[in-house]
């Protein structure tokens, strides 16, 4: 099974983009991928529990695995118990370790 | 640490600019530290992540000087990342596209950075377990 690791650093309500990127994943997933959603920087902000991210939600619906980058919110101030449900907060480490197993690592 | 790996990257975001360009840097020091080798292929505005003539500056509304500022340099983060490779068994090869870099006129690059072109890239890539492009958005 093809393994692909998206990295999403934008914000939803920052980059209309954003929306599509979960598409792909979603699709992605579909087909039969196994499939990882990295959040990272600003894109970490709609794994908040009270945020409004329909298209993050639709996401977490599906077969998709969803990390946010722990740096990231600890620049912020979001603390992992502040996260959705299904949001895992994880080191960079997540990154590396899909680049030196091959991966398709795909910065959106 | 695993199996040595080669990984190359590509930065193409000018310094100062975006949040993307730490997030890559962090992800190259934990390669170095790990052990990995990195190639590390700048391009457009990236080349002058490593001018060597970056300046920091003092902040009139922080009310801080020079050094109480201390504002952060690109330069300096690749200087350390060399720092890092060279205190352990990984090798960083920083190469920077020479087209960008005149275009821009930043041909002083801190030391360690080499010139090169995307055919460098490609070679990088293709010798690479993985390639991961930071593209500008």
């Amino acid at each position: 099974m093809t393994r692909y690791l998206l990295i999403e650093s934008r914000d939803p309500f920052e980059n209309g983009d954003v929306e599509s990127d979960f598409a792909l994943a979603r699709d992605l997933a579909g087909s039969e991928a196994n499939v990882t959603v990295f959040l990272a920087q600003n894109g970490v902000l709609p794994a908040r529990r009270r945020a409004r991210a329909s298209e993050l939600d639709q996401l977490l619906t599906g077969r998709v695995r969803v990390m946010a980058d722990e740096f990231s919110l600890r620049e912020r101030a979001i603390a992992s118990r502040d996260l959705r449900t299904s949001v895992a907060a994880a080191p960079l480490d997540v990154v590396l370790d899909a680049l030196v197993a091959g991966d398709r690592v795909l910065w959106m | 640490m695993s199996e040595k790996k080669k990984l190359t990257i590509c930065l193409m975001d000018a310094p100062f600019e975006q949040a993307r360009t730490v997030t890559a840097l962090r992800l190259v020091d934990l390669a170095l530290r790990r052990g990995h080798d990195v190639t590390v292929f700048a391009y457009e505005g990236a080349v002058a992540l490593s001018f060597a003539k970056q300046k920091k500056h003092a902040n009139a509304v922080h009310g801080c000087g020079v050094e109480e500022e201390d504002h952060p340099l690109p330069r300096e983060w690749i200087a350390g990342l060399f720092e890092v490779a060279a205190q352990g068994d990984a090798k960083l090869d920083w190469i920077n596209c020479g087209l960008c870099v005149d275009e821009r006129g930043v041909e002083e690059a801190v030391q360690g950075c080499r010139r090169g072109s995307p055919a460098d890239f490609w070679g990088a890539a293709t010798g690479s377990t993985n390639t991961l492009v930071v593209a500008t958005r």
